[in-house]
């Protein structure tokens, strides 16, 4: 494995199973890590297993996506070269229908709170002259179902902001990757059908990070969501609407 | 804490039974787990390489502990390493053996986790020098079913501490543990490799050799009759100087899909070993700790070489003043039963202290695996007999068959056992398949 000891890596939301995954590959490589979440002992417990497995230098920074207190100190003295924004909740939909407070926060979390942090990652790394970032959306961001809608509107959204921010950094120096994973075992999908079934997160991340490696614009991972959707986007409403998926 | 829904079995692929299955990524979620569970009982499970039904739950609760999988410190000075439950052998090797360490005490496979490694308190090629996995153990947390955090030692909680160490997991959830690994100066073992004749001849090459020698085990033929009866090759080891790099792994392969029935048959299997007998000269050479110690790790599933039916790995341990006989009336057993063994191993075990349901005890030990033939059940029960003979007791570990009575009879201990369970677990809240089979309440 190449060793980058100049590559400096924030992770956001770094305590979910898929940036778990993403940090010990960027920390086998040498990278210096800021791990950022809500949960500090987590945060700790995850950094000291970085420590032991690669010697990795590892920092932890409380952030959460309730709190506009941590959001607005979130990058303070910190030189990033890689960020990945992965936090994120899944509320399912009659809960979130049901409770309007359920709702608003898994509108808070999983858009405004990006659309937020990534303005100030976007300057910061402008400022320094370049920098990667990925953004973590979801396949259900692509077509709204009449099952998922709440939680697929926030990730359309945060698809729709990633996809335009790109645009606008163009010749910049500064990519973002709009990251599209299908369901992937993690503590997330806990419980739900079929999780033995569902993408590894070890294979999702790996993925994820050769895309930002290579400056790609838009993953699907696993791959073959690239294709299903294309499928289900194709559909037409006329029948789509009838669908019960 | 919600449970998944999935089908699970032991190494041996039978029973499949359906599981609750909860995937706790924190410790903390372990508490959850308990006062989720709502009168179904848990059993811990790690990475699934014991045999028969001990880490299966049939529509109760099993607990997978493989995500609790984080270093939590390593001294490297004194290579004494705290770890969560799930870190496994494999993690070991890859982050500890390039920093010149090794696990003390290693099972065949790398397959397996710290929290399965205490429960099943397993044991390698060293046992008849250093015993079993208990004697790097310092400490461990266990979660008891009351939500109490026990630290358990030789000093704390010391009842709790031996009964866990082989207790199965059924006095609680092993949260993390704190070892101490060995000292090596590479990732090789020097490998003597020794062809013997027959039996009289394998023990008497292990009387004459092993006390000077940290690994030995042998491979054995189990289908050579008469004067042949027992021949083999014995492989003894010592960590080979050098330097240290991570141990050279050569690109794992996979068996893709169920082998069908016929395909391990008398025939196949005699040919097998008669190649292997043959192929094995005696010599000296040098192997990477991959080969030596986990040589079927580098075929992913191998288990599917037994079709879907399974197989079962029936492993006793004979005393050891009647050892010899044990192992003599086993493979003639095997031999005129025409069930034909693809491998087999023996070693000695040494005497080293153990909880109430440790398996080893001085003597010798043979592991064989057997195709889930028809009649197998009545076959393993005979075996059983012939074990309760000549002294002898089967590991748990290996286990799919056994009746509570021969349990009984070859854990003399289980009384101790069951004293600390009800202590720690008064609701009978841990279970497995197992359990529930030889009336462990």
């Amino acid at each position: 494995m190449s060793q980058e000891p100049g590559l400096s890596v924030l992770i956001v939301g770094a305590t979910s199973g898929i940036a778990r995954a993403i940090a010990a590959v960027y920390a086998a490589r040498g990278a210096a890590l800021v791990l950022a979440g809500r949960d500090g002992k987590a945060l700790e417990q995850d950094a000291d297993d970085l420590r032991v497995r690669y010697k990795a230098v590892v920092k932890t920074r409380l952030f959460d996506a309730m709190d506009r207190a941590t959001q607005a100190t979130l990058l303070d003295n910190l030189h990033v070269s890689v960020a990945v924004l992965c936090h994120g909740v899944m509320i399912d939909n009659d809960t979130a229908r049901s409770s309007p407070d359920a709702h608003r926060s898994m509108i808070e979390v999983n858009y405004t709170s990006y659309a937020l942090l990534l303005e100030q990652l976007a300057d910061q790394m402008q400022r320094q002259g370049g920098g990667v970032i990925g953004v973590v959306s979801s396949v259900a961001g692509d077509r709204g179902r009449g099952s998922n809608y709440c939680y697929g509107a926030t990730k359309a959204a945060l698809t729709a902001y990633a996809d335009g921010l790109r645009g606008r950094l163009y010749n910049t120096g500064v990519h973002v990757v709009t990251i599209k994973p299908g369901p992937t075992a993690t503590p997330m999908t806990a419980g739900l059908a079929h999780q033995s079934k569902m993408a590894n997160p070890v294979s999702v991340a790996k993925q994820i990070i050769r895309a930002m490696d290579q400056r790609k614009n838009i993953l699907y991972t696993p791959g073959k969501w690239r294709l299903i959707m294309a499928v289900i986007r194709a559909i037409p409403e006329q029948v789509f609407k009838r669908m019960s998926i | 804490m919600k449970p998944g829904r999935e089908t699970l079995s032991g190494w041996g692929r039978h029973p499949r039974v359906a599981c609750a299955v909860y995937r706790p990524d924190r410790q903390g979620q372990l508490t959850s787990v308990l006062r989720d569970a709502s009168g179904l009982s848990q059993i811990a499970r790690g990475l699934g390489r014991s045999y028969g039904d001990a880490s299966t739950n049939q529509d109760q609760g099993v607990v997978d502990m493989t995500a609790l999988s984080r270093f939590i410190a390593f001294d490297e000075s004194t290579g004494i390493l705290t770890a969560e439950a799930g870190v496994s052998y494999a993690d070991l090797v890859d982050v500890l053996l390039p920093r010149g360490w090794f696990a003390a005490v290693t099972p065949g496979t790398k397959f397996v986790t710290l929290g399965g490694a205490i429960a099943a308190d397993v044991h390698g090629k060293n046992h008849h020098r250093d015993g079993s996995f208990n004697s790097c153990v310092r400490s461990f947390e266990l979660l008891t079913p009351a939500g109490e955090l026990l630290t358990c030692s030789r000093e704390l909680n010391a009842e709790v501490f031996w009964a866990t160490l082989g207790g199965m997991g059924l006095t609680g959830f092993i949260q993390t543990a704190t070892i101490q690994l060995r000292k090596v100066q590479s990732a090789f073992v020097d490998v003597t490799t020794t062809r013997v004749g027959n039996l009289d001849a394998m023990l008497e090459h292990f009387t004459k050799t092993d006390e000077d020698l940290t690994y030995s085990v042998a491979w054995i033929d189990c289908l050579a009759k008469g004067d042949r009866l027992g021949r083999g090759v014995v492989l003894q080891g010592e960590h080979a100087p050098g330097t240290c790099g991570p141990a050279p792994s050569k690109r794992s392969k996979s068996v893709p899909f169920d082998f069908p029935g016929f395909a391990l048959n008398p025939l196949s299997v005699r040919a097998f070993n008669g190649v292997y007998y043959a192929s094995h000269g005696s010599g000296q050479a040098k192997e990477d700790v991959n080969t030596y110690f986990y040589p079927l790790d580098a075929v992913h599933h191998w288990n599917r070489i037994y079709g879907r039916r399974g197989f079962v790995q029936y492993q006793p341990v004979f005393p050891v003043a009647d050892a010899d006989k044990g192992v003599r009336a086993l493979i003639q057993k095997l031999v005129d039963a025409r069930r034909s063994s693809f491998l087999a191993v023996l070693k000695q075990m040494g005497g080293h202290e153990g909880g109430p349901l440790g398996f080893p005890m001085k003597g010798l030990t043979l592991a064989v695996d057997l195709p889930r033939a028809p009649g197998i059940e009545n076959f393993l029960n005979e075996l059983d007999r012939l074990v309760l003979d000549h002294g002898g007791r089967v590991y748990l570990a290996k286990d799919g068959s056994m009746s509570p009575e021969s349990f009984r009879r070859m854990y003399p201990r289980l009384d101790e056992f069951l004293q600390v369970k009800a202590r720690v677990d008064p609701h009978d809240l841990l279970s497995s398949d197992q359990s529930r089979r030889l009336k462990i309440t």
